[in-house]
């Protein structure tokens, strides 16, 4: 017979959200994503649809709904654009599995914490978007621009704080 | 078997999916590659669920932007519009006049196109289409349109500003098109460099930008320099403005080529509005044609104009140029020390009182006297030891002297003074 245990912090701090806010919230994020750089080309460095991601795997602290959450954003995302489908969709994969597994782990109520997180996935999330690129498709001309990519976490970073603080209003204990 | 699937679930689950989408993209990308290509059928389908699912919210959003923007544009912000109007005026004369200038050239250029059999290509109809929405990455330089397939748009159709070229339709869905900007990295196009006459191949960059990297260093080729389309890609129509050259640097990655990196023409940050180009020609659309014959018509004009002047001009010099001749033969007339004004005649004076320099008429007196000038009787009419009165002399109060009055007046007769006289006139018979 399982032994059911509630000490973990995994257990006692998931969060779930209203279906309507799991399906809209990232849809939204992509049709920001897709409108703002319109009037606002300089917006192209945002990506929303990254910090949701990170979001909705730190919050439900589920290995698994963040790589399916991760997977399905990025797919949506990678369908707008003229890259094969799946590109984003394995970066926002692996960001969704590693976010929700270090949510298990830290608290990511801090704003500390919230800070580093999203700077840091933003960081990885170039990294790897170079990486299926350059290896996996084989682009020529594929390089990282180290400067750009900082300024694009830091970028993120500063837009993610009150995007968190909004969708913590949506969260659902468990 | 069951607790391994339960301890490593997590990790399972992750490797499932990457290993799903890592065949996914190999499906995708098949060998050879052709640069900015449509995707396949399965492909296009998923994207035209996405795309189905979010051009609907992007168009409602636009269309409350643009009814806002709408009214503070067209009810409210009108500041300067005079004076915008007046020099879009001035600037539609100017370019009139250019346009006259060059419809001659252009009507000579298309003369010696058909004597050499020379096929050429010309923009017959285009699409309107107004941008919806753009890709959402700086990785991936596309644009959303609101026209598709039922409007008549087709994969590979070249999409143009007045401006330049903006790049071509990658994918096309029943109303919308998804539009490949000519400065991604996966887009391509034929170029022409407009006063050297070299071809080369332009390509978008990671970065966003434009570059021709298949030419070596050339002495030629320098900053400023207009690039056209060559019309070789069989997508955009030749003479199409690509930009101008910006920079060229040597590349380091492939010696010895350089990279020339372009501004492009059209804005292509920020486009509200685009044209799609859906059928061309080899001969001059009608419009075109009619605008041609305007310019040329206009041109003729101008010419005759010019030409009527220079044979005013012409007459006129002639006209002087006879005034003179006789001015010179008639030198008394004129004081080469005083000279007369040019044509300004005094308010009031008669131009008799002018010609041939006939000396003026005095003007008749109010109150004549015996000095005045014709107030003597004639010789004829005296009587000696008559009454030679010249008190009152009729012809005086007439205001008509005689025309011939250069000569003094003769002196006054002596007069009576005891004897009393009475006026006579001078015409009275004796």
């Amino acid at each position: 017979m399982a032994i059911h245990s509630y000490t973990s912090r995994r257990e006692l701090e998931q969060h779930t959200f209203p279906p309507a806010v799991t399906l809209l919230v990232p849809i939204a994020a992509i049709l920001l994503q897709s409108l703002l750089p319109k009037p606002f080309p300089r917006l192209a460095i945002l990506d929303l649809p990254l910090i949701v991601t990170i979001f909705f795997a730190v919050s439900r602290r589920n290995p698994v709904a963040g790589t399916l959450t991760g997977a399905a954003i990025g797919l949506l995302q990678d369908a707008l654009t003229n890259q094969p489908i799946g590109v984003n969709g394995m970066a926002k994969s692996v960001i969704g599995y590693i976010a929700a597994s270090i949510g298990i782990q830290v608290d990511v109520e801090n704003l500390s914490t919230r800070l580093i997180i999203n700077f840091g996935f933003s960081i990885l999330n170039s990294f790897l978007l170079f990486l299926i690129n350059h290896r996996l498709l084989g682009l020529p001309g594929s390089h990282i621009f180290w400067v750009h990519e900082l300024i694009r976490a830091a970028v993120n970073t500063v837009v993610a704080i009150p995007i968190f603080l909004l969708l913590d209003h949506s969260k659902r204990a468990d | 078997m069951e607790p391994f699937f339960t301890r490593f679930k997590n990790v399972l689950v992750l490797v499932a999916v990457l290993l799903a989408q890592t065949i996914a993209l190999a499906i995708q990308v098949r060998r050879p590659v052709e640069s900015g290509a449509p995707d396949g059928s399965k492909v296009t389908l998923i994207r035209y669920w996405v795309v189905a699912t979010v051009t609907p919210l992007e168009r409602f959003f636009l269309g409350i932007g643009h009814n806002v923007r709408g009214g503070w544009d067209n009810y409210v912000d009108l500041r300067h519009t005079r004076q915008h109007n007046h020099d879009l005026q001035q600037e539609i004369a100017r370019l009139r006049l250019e346009h006259a200038a060059l419809a001659e050239d252009a009507i000579q250029g298309h003369r010696l196109q058909a004597l050499l059999d020379f096929q050429q290509h010309y923009v017959a109809t285009t699409v309107a289409a107004q941008v919806i929405g753009t890709s959402g990455s700086d990785l991936s330089h596309v644009l959303y349109i609101d026209k598709g397939s039922k409007d008549g748009l087709k994969t590979d159709q070249a999409v143009i500003t007045p401006d330049g070229i903006v790049g071509k339709l990658r994918d096309v869905f029943p109303h919308t098109s998804q539009v490949l900007l000519i400065n991604d990295q996966t887009s391509g196009a034929g170029v022409l460099l407009a006063t050297t006459r070299i071809r080369a191949i332009l390509r978008g960059s990671v970065t966003g930008h434009i570059q021709i990297t298949n030419l070596t260093s050339d002495s030629r080729i320098k900053p400023g320099e207009t690039v056209l389309t060559s019309g070789g890609d069989q997508i955009y129509p030749r003479g199409l403005n690509v930009g101008t050259i910006e920079s060229i640097a040597p590349d380091p990655d492939h010696q010895p080529y350089t990279i020339i990196q372009l501004h492009p023409a059209a804005n292509l940050f920020q486009l509200e509005e685009v044209l799609v180009i859906t059928g061309t020609q080899s001969e001059l659309p009608v419009q075109a044609k009619k605008d041609l014959a305007v310019g040329a018509a206009t041109a003729e004009a101008q010419a005759e104009a010019a030409r009527v002047a220079a044979a005013e001009a012409a007459a006129e010099a002639a006209a002087k140029s006879a005034a003179q001749i006789v001015a010179d033969r008639l030198p008394s007339l004129h004081d080469p020390n005083n000279p007369e004004p040019d044509d300004k005649t005094a308010p009031g004076t008669t131009p008799a009182a002018k010609v041939g320099g006939v000396v003026p008429r005095p003007l008749p007196t109010l109150r004549p006297d015996r000095y005045t000038p014709g107030s003597t009787p004639s010789a004829a009419s005296l009587k000696p030891g008559g009454e030679n009165s010249t008190g009152g002399n009729p012809e005086s109060n007439t205001g008509n002297p005689p025309a011939s009055t250069t000569n003094p007046p003769p002196p006054a007769a002596p007069r009576k003074a005891p004897t009393p006289t009475t006026p006579q006139p001078e015409s009275q018979p004796n």
